[in-house]
C-alpha cells in the first residue's frame, strides 16, 4: 500500500493510505482529528477546509498522496499548547459567530487564510466575497463577519482587542 | 471512489510514457474537477498521474510580447501575478473569478483548459486572446483546440504543457453566474490584439464558441454600444433548469457588452 508522509500541526506522520484515500480521510480516520468536517463532499461547502503549505484548501477534493511532504494546519492546530485560542477562534466566540458549529472549523481556517493574504485590511465586502466558498445553513453569516473583521485588526496588530472593525449597517 | 494506481512522475516525458502505455490512466493537476467525477464513478482510471512534481509544468514568464503560463500553474498564481496583472490584467481577473479561494488554491490552468467544461471561464480567454496550446508533441492554435463540451484536440497520452498568451491591447471579461453553483450562465472574452478583435463566448452553449458578428462590429467601432446591437441567436444555446436558451441569448449580448466597457 502507498505511504505518505506530511507534517500535521508541526508533528510528522507516515501512514498507509490507499491512492483513493482522500486527504480528510486521512485526517479524521487515520490520524482521528475530527474537527475536519466532510458537509456536502463536493467541494461546494467548505467544513472540510485546512491548510497545506500556508493555502486554504478543501481537504475532502485533496488526495492524501498529494500532501506527500507537506505541512498541513487543522482547527486542532490552532490553539496554542495551554488552550490559548488563536484571535479568530476568539473573536468566532465573541461574537457568537456560530449557531450549529459544523461550518465552523473550515470558516475558521478559511477566514485566516483569508486576512493573511490581506494584511491592509478587508472591508466588509471583501469579507463576504472571500468567503464565497463556505457554505452556513444556521447564522446567515451576519456574525462570521463580524467575527473576521474584528480578528483581523488584532492579527495585524492594529488593536489589542476584538473591537468592532466595521461600522454597523 | 474506485482504487487506481498512482504515479508521480518527475518529467513531462515520464508522463506521457505512462499516459501512453496505458489509455484508461488519466493525469491529475489539481484535482477539483477530476475528483468529485470519481467520486460520482463517472470515471474509472486504473491509474492517476499526478503532475504534481513535474518543475517544468509551472511557472508565469513574459517572453517577448507573450505571457507563457505552465499547466500546472494554479488560478490564484495567475490571480496575484505581477506579470499577468501588469502585461493582461482581465487574465489575472479572470482566474480571481474562478470557484472560490480554496479552489483556485489548487485547481490550474492546464487542468481547466484540457478539461473544456462549457462553463469553465479559461477557453474563453485562450479563444479571444488567440493563444497557443503547447503540448509534449506540438502547438495547437485556440481556434483548433476546443472542439466540443468535454473536447479538445489533445489525443491520449499527449499533455498540455504550456498556454502562451499574446498580449493584447485591449481585453475585457465578464460573466454571469449561477446564483447557486456559481458556474457561468454565460460569459464574454473580448480582445483586441494586433488590430485584430475577437469575440469568446463561454457558459452560454456546449463549447466556447467566437461570436463573430460582435467581431465586425467592433472591428467597425470598439464600443458597448456597437455590440448592444447584436443578438445572438437562441439556436444553439445550452437550455435547463437554470436557464432558457433564449434567456442565455440574451446573456450573451449583456456580458459582451460589459465586457467592452471593461476592456476600456
Amino acid at each position: 500500500m502507498p505511504q505518505v508522509t506530511l507534517t500535521v500541526n508541526g508533528k510528522t506522520h507516515t501512514v498507509e493510505v490507499e491512492a483513493r484515500t482522500l486527504l480528510v480521510e486521512l485526517l479524521r480516520e487515520k490520524l482521528r482529528l475530527t474537527g475536519t468536517h466532510v458537509g456536502c463532499d463536493t467541494s461546494q461547502c467548505g467544513a472540510c477546509v485546512v491548510q497545506m503549505n500556508g493555502d486554504s484548501v478543501k481537504s475532502c477534493t485533496t488526495l492524501a498522496l498529494q500532501a506527500e511532504g507537506a505541512s498541513v494546519t487543522t482547527i486542532e492546530g490552532l490553539a496554542k499548547p495551554d488552550g490559548t485560542l488563536h484571535p479568530m477562534q476568539e473573536a468566532f466566540r465573541e461574537y457568537h459567530a456560530l449557531q450549529c458549529g459544523f461550518c465552523t472549523p473550515g470558516m475558521v481556517m478559511s477566514a485566516i487564510d483569508l486576512v493573511e493574504k490581506h494584511p491592509q485590511g478587508l472591508s466588509e465586502h471583501e469579507i463576504r466575497e472571500g468567503l464565497e466558498g463556505n457554505l452556513c445553513r444556521c447564522t446567515g453569516y451576519h456574525n462570521i463577519v463580524k467575527a473576521i473583521g474584528a480578528a483581523q485588526e488584532v492579527m495585524h496588530g492594529r488593536s489589542a482587542t476584538l473591537a468592532p472593525a466595521h461600522a454597523a449597517e | 471512489m474506485y482504487d487506481f494506481e498512482y504515479h508521480k512522475p518527475t518529467s513531462v516525458a515520464d508522463a506521457v510514457k505512462i499516459l501512453s502505455a496505458d489509455s484508461d490512466a488519466r493525469p491529475i493537476s489539481g484535482g477539483q474537477t477530476l475528483l468529485p467525477a470519481l467520486k460520482h464513478r463517472l470515471n474509472k482510471p486504473t491509474s492517476v498521474v499526478d503532475l504534481s512534481g513535474i518543475a517544468e509544468l509551472k511557472g508565469i514568464k513574459r517572453d517577448g510580447n507573450k505571457i507563457v503560463i505552465g499547466a500546472m500553474t494554479r488560478h490564484a498564481d495567475v490571480a496575484n501575478s505581477p506579470e499577468v496583472k501588469a502585461a493582461i490584467p482581465m487574465l489575472a481577473m479572470l482566474a480571481s473569478g474562478i470557484g472560490d479561494p480554496a479552489v483556485r488554491n489548487r485547481g490550474t490552468i492546464g487542468g481547466s483548459v484540457s478539461n473544456n467544461d462549457p462553463a469553465a471561464d479559461y477557453p474563453s480567454a485562450v479563444v479571444a486572446l488567440n493563444a497557443t496550446i503547447v503540448t509534449s508533441g506540438r502547438r495547437i492554435a485556440a481556434d483548433d483546440f476546443f472542439q466540443g463540451m468535454f473536447t479538445t484536440a489533445l489525443e491520449p497520452g499527449e499533455l498540455l504543457v504550456a498556454v502562451e498568451f499574446p498580449i493584447p491591447e485591449k481585453a475585457g471579461y465578464a460573466k454571469m453566474r449561477n446564483p447557486a453553483s456559481r458556474y457561468v450562465m454565460a460569459g464574454a472574452f473580448v480582445a483586441k490584439t494586433g488590430g485584430e478583435v475577437r469575440v469568446a463566448i463561454n457558459g452560454a452553449a456546449a463549447c466556447v464558441f467566437r461570436q463573430k458578428d460582435m467581431e465586425a462590429a467592433l472591428s467597425a467601432n470598439w464600443s458597448p454600444a456597437a455590440v448592444a446591437a447584436v443578438k445572438q441567436p437562441a439556436d444553439d444555446m445550452n437550455s435547463d433548469i437554470h436557464g432558457s436558451a433564449e434567456y442565455r441569448a440574451h446573456l450573451v449580448t449583456v456580458m459582451a457588452k460589459r465586457a467592452v466597457a471593461a476592456a476600456g
